[in-house]
């Protein structure tokens, strides 16, 4: 095992900041409205780094706060950003995330929205609010905090939903019609859109928050939709606390995560399943639902499975043995490892900008009994030093977001573009990462481009693998 | 207009219909979606393309990561400014102050990449902090032997332009501390391009052409070394007059180096360019070469373009652009292709600058200042536009409507400048508007 590098300077982050995976997050309910409190550059930063992968439109509103509102407060302006907000998008709700500016100046974001709903008559949008401050955590801290203050604010006694339109005595145990909540993670609109799908096949109604599906990755429009249809319900949101279960994917939630605050408020038991990528971990998945809808795997995920067996059959011979670096966000890093692993790739360097100081022990357990030696493992790291290891490794493959590609570039070996950013190539939002279904499109990727490094590479250009 | 704000409406206007008045250089309004970024942006694309420095910046990631390898600026040597550095300030360093960790990072950075030149650029963090940039700097160049320039562009301390400032500050530092010897008579810096797609190459090549040295490029493919010299040129040929107006200012008054605002957009104001330079020298020889240049060049371009004109007439575009210097000249180029001009405005215009282009646009064009998706989005709607000209922000609020689109920004990867930079405007234009994938938008209605 090598030294974990110790630099001071970051160089080209594997990592984003807070306040944008909150946005992330606040764009999957219904009829929200992302809102930073800070200056403009973050909002227009974030908007733009976002767009360049979903291709979609993202409106982040903006307190726009200039010299003399971080001298005297950000309030005023946080309310008339709010107003404005109001006047035109008419949202459901604001997520209002604060910036490394509001926190340092120490606004009370809190105050402020008490002043605005005293202030302010009419009719007024939901307001949920997270402190995402971009010197503490990652984008996926902001992600799961956000997600975790949107369902806190919606399942209050004043806020929840009843179970039954007629019911207004003490909460029942749940029916077998009831919910059944998901908290999936950062994941693709196409992996939410394939989420749904599996769960209507097992008839398991199911809450999944967020829902990027549509509002990340909506259809050609005749006029501009102010806000984009789709996402989390707002009432499925507040009726949370009488479904049957929470389900979370991975580990990176950490101890106040909407499933443990559900559990606490409401006793809706709340499982964690690692991510469903690969076989493994999708049994593991599709096992739960099982079990929770007491019916048998449809034949259609059977089959899905039967053929991605059959076909790592088929491939297994041109990944066997191949070394890969993988890199990203802790789970997507854990749950893209156990895929190599049990394909017979061998997952030399695994690393994140996050720092969990969960990521080794994952990584162990998930790939125990498939790997010959663990991988490195390295928390809190940048491309610079992913790029300084990967230099003895004598990796085949990288696989991450695209902001690996100088790296693999200079490897002059592939790079299998997955998870989140993807800014240098089309249909970023498309990208099935997920479950059997997930699992094949994966493999498939990674057996081509073996393949297609093999062929170009010879100096005969094979016509047959 | 229902869709704007009631604050908004000064910010907007129609020509034609009432007497130019137009508000602008405001700050964004709260809650309105401006597409403009912040001081820290202003500053970091200006600098961004000088290649052999090492550009650090001082804060918490983001501002950092968003800024990593983001403009298409090409080098023909170094590529340090394509790598993102940061001292991604942790919550201790926020409590405990940051300047310790700065210093020790600029160490650490320089001793591994041998820089010719540092720039640290101060993030709304470090203005709240109180960080002092200045001493930090001054010990490195000390313990280093290189400039080590702070960049006052915390976030928060106005707009883009006020970016723009604090880089020409910066810059400022560098020139005059250079060895001018050599320098011909018939010398210019080039202000204001950042040799996206390899632009500044074309430029140079015409200048080189008509007999005119280039001293320093500010700041496409830029050099350290090139700006410490920069005052010894005879002339600054400013472009972009937002970002560098400020630094051609400046070194008018320290050296007497005079300037000219030129456009290399579109073929009259690339011509009036080069024939502007030309004028300025006197020289009977090097107008000579112009003319012949212009001649030469216009001669392969115009049968070129006539296709493009011809499928292309009548066609409207919406122009939304970050300075909006840059947008005469697209009114001009889209002149050029027969088509009409709906709609024009830009992050941070001036109220001249709005004045003349509501002097020259049709009747009933709009004219913006720092407008937003909601705006935009009802502007091409009304319009009926063909193509929106814009940067990323711009592109899915176009795209999803069904309207056509050319990025006249920072990522374009088609050099756009120039003669030869017309007819890629005038292919990408084409491309887009003549693409058949229209006919199944909800906006062309073939499906609904």
């Amino acid at each position: 095992m090598s030294k974990k590098p110790n630099y001071l300077a970051t160089t080209n982050a594997c990592k984003l900041c807070t306040p944008l995976g909150a946005c992330l997050a606040f764009k999957g309910i219904t009829g929200a409205v992302p809102y930073l409190h800070g200056s403009q550059g973050c909002a227009t930063y974030m908007r733009r780094y976002i767009i360049s992968h979903f291709n979609e439109p993202i409106d982040i509103a903006s307190s726009s706060l200039s010299e003399k509102h971080a001298i005297y407060g950000g309030g005023p302006n946080l309310k008339l950003g709010l107003v404005n907000v109001t006047k035109k998008y008419r949202p459901t709700l604001i997520g209002i995330a604060t910036t490394c500016l509001t926190e340092t100046i120490g606004d009370d974001v809190h105050q402020f929205l008490q002043e605005y709903h005293r202030e302010v008559k009419g009719d007024k949008p939901i307001m949920v609010r997270v402190s995402t401050p971009s010197y503490r955590g990652t984008h996926m801290e902001g992600f799961h905090d956000a997600v975790t203050a949107v369902v806190a604010s919606l399942t209050t006694a004043e806020e929840q939903a009843p179970a039954t339109p007629a019911d207004t005595a003490e909460p029942a145990t749940p029916g077998a019609e009831a919910p059944i909540n998901l908290m999936p993670g950062l994941v693709s609109p196409a992996d939410i859109r394939y989420l749904k799908e599996i769960f209507a096949d097992f008839q398991l109604p199911a809450t999944i928050i967020p829902d990027l599906s549509e509002t990340m990755d909506g259809p050609a429009a005749q006029t501009y939709e102010k806000i984009q249809p789709g996402g989390t319900p707002i009432n499925a949101i507040r009726a949370m606390g009488h479904s049957r279960a929470s389900l979370e994917f991975g580990h990176g939630m950490g101890k106040h995560s909407a499933g443990m605050l559900l559990q606490e408020r409401f006793q809706v038991p709340c499982r964690r399943l690692p991510m469903p990528m690969g076989i493994t971990a999708s049994d593991l998945f599709f096992a739960e639902l099982g079990k929770l809808s007491g019916r048998p795997l449809p034949a259609k995920h059977a089959l899905e499975r039967g053929r991605l067996v059959d076909s790592y059959v088929d491939g297994h011979k041109y990944v066997y043995g191949k070394k890969a670096i993988v890199y990203g966000e802790e789970d997507l890093v854990v749950g893209l490892t156990t895929l190599l692993a049990e394909i017979g790739v061998f997952p030399v360097l695994c690393a994140s900008g996050g720092k969990s100081g969960q990521l080794a022990d994952a990584i162990a357990t998930a790939t125990a009994e498939l790997l010959p030696e663990p991988p490195q493992v390295f928390e809190d790291v940048d491309f610079f030093d992913i790029a300084e290891l990967a230099a003895s490794l004598e990796p085949d493959l990288v696989v991450g977001h695209s902001k690996g590609y100088s790296l693999a570039r200079r490897l002059a070996i592939p790079l299998l573009r997955v998870g989140f950013p993807i800014h240098d190539r089309l249909g970023g939002q498309r990208v099935l990462h997920l479950g059997y279904r997930g699992a094949q499109h994966l493999f498939d990727l990674v057996v081509n481009a073996m393949i297609a490094k093999k062929q170009d590479d010879s100096p005969v250009g094979y016509a047959y693998m | 207009m229902e869709t704007a704000l009631d604050e908004r409406q000064r910010q907007i206007h129609r020509t034609g219909q009432q007497p130019f008045e137009l508000v602008c250089n405001q700050d964004s309004l709260a809650g309105a979606v401006s597409q403009r970024a912040c001081v820290f942006c202003g500053s970091r694309v200006v600098l961004y393309p000088i290649a052999d420095a090492l550009h650090l910046v001082h804060g918490p990631i983001g501002c950092a990561v968003y800024t990593w390898d983001i403009r298409g600026a090409l080098s023909s040597g170094p590529e340090l400014h394509r790598l993102s550095f940061s001292t991604d300030l942790q919550e201790l360093d926020v409590v405990f102050g940051g300047e310790k960790k700065l210093h020790a990072a600029l160490l650490e950075l320089i001793d591994r990449h041998q820089p010719a030149a540092a720039f640290v650029y101060a993030t709304c963090i470090v203005g709240i902090i109180g960080d002092d940039l200045e001493s930090v700097c001054r010990t490195v160049t000390a313990e280093r032997g290189i400039p080590v320039i702070p960049v006052q562009s915390e976030g928060f301390k106005g707009n883009k332009r006020a970016g723009y400032t604090a880089a020409c500050n910066a810059m400022a530092r560098l020139i005059g501390t250079g060895d001018t010897t050599g320098i011909a008579p018939h010398s210019i810096n080039i202000l204001g391009d950042f040799n996206l797609a390899g632009e500044i190459w074309l430029i140079r090549d015409y200048f080189s052409r008509i007999g005119v040295q280039v001293v320093a490029n500010v700041t496409g493919d830029g050099r350290v070394a090139d700006l410490q010299r920069a005052h010894g040129a005879a002339l600054n040929v400013v472009q972009c007059s937002g970002s560098t107006m400020d630094l051609a200012h400046l070194m008018e008054e320290q050296y007497g180096v005079p300037s000219i605002r030129v456009s290399y957009f579109g073929v009259e104001d690339m011509a009036q360019a080069l024939y502007d330079v030309a004028a300025h020298f006197e020289d009977a020889e090097i107008m000579r070469r112009t003319r012949e240049l212009v001649k030469e060049e216009l001669t392969e371009l115009l049968p070129k373009l006539e296709f493009y004109r011809q499928k292309l007439t009548g066609k409207k575009a919406a122009i939304y652009v970050g300075g909006s210097f840059k947008a005469f000249s697209l009114v001009k180029a889209f002149r050029l292709l027969g088509m009409t001009v709906v709609m024009v405005g830009s992050q941070t215009g001036t109220a001249e600058e709005y004045q003349e282009l509501a002097a020259i646009t049709d009747p009933g064009t709009i004219i913006v200042d720092d407008t937003n998706p909601l705006e935009l989005s009802s502007f091409l709607e009304e319009k009926q536009v063909d193509i929106l000209v814009g940067g990323v922000k711009e592109r899915p609020i176009a795209y999803k409507l069904g309207v056509g689109f050319c990025d006249h920004n920072h990522e374009r990867k088609e050099a756009l400048a120039g003669f030869h930079g017309m007819l890629n405007f005038a292919r990408e234009v084409h491309a887009s508007v003549m693409s058949p994938v229209w006919r199944f938008t909800p906006r062309q209605g073939v499906w609904s």
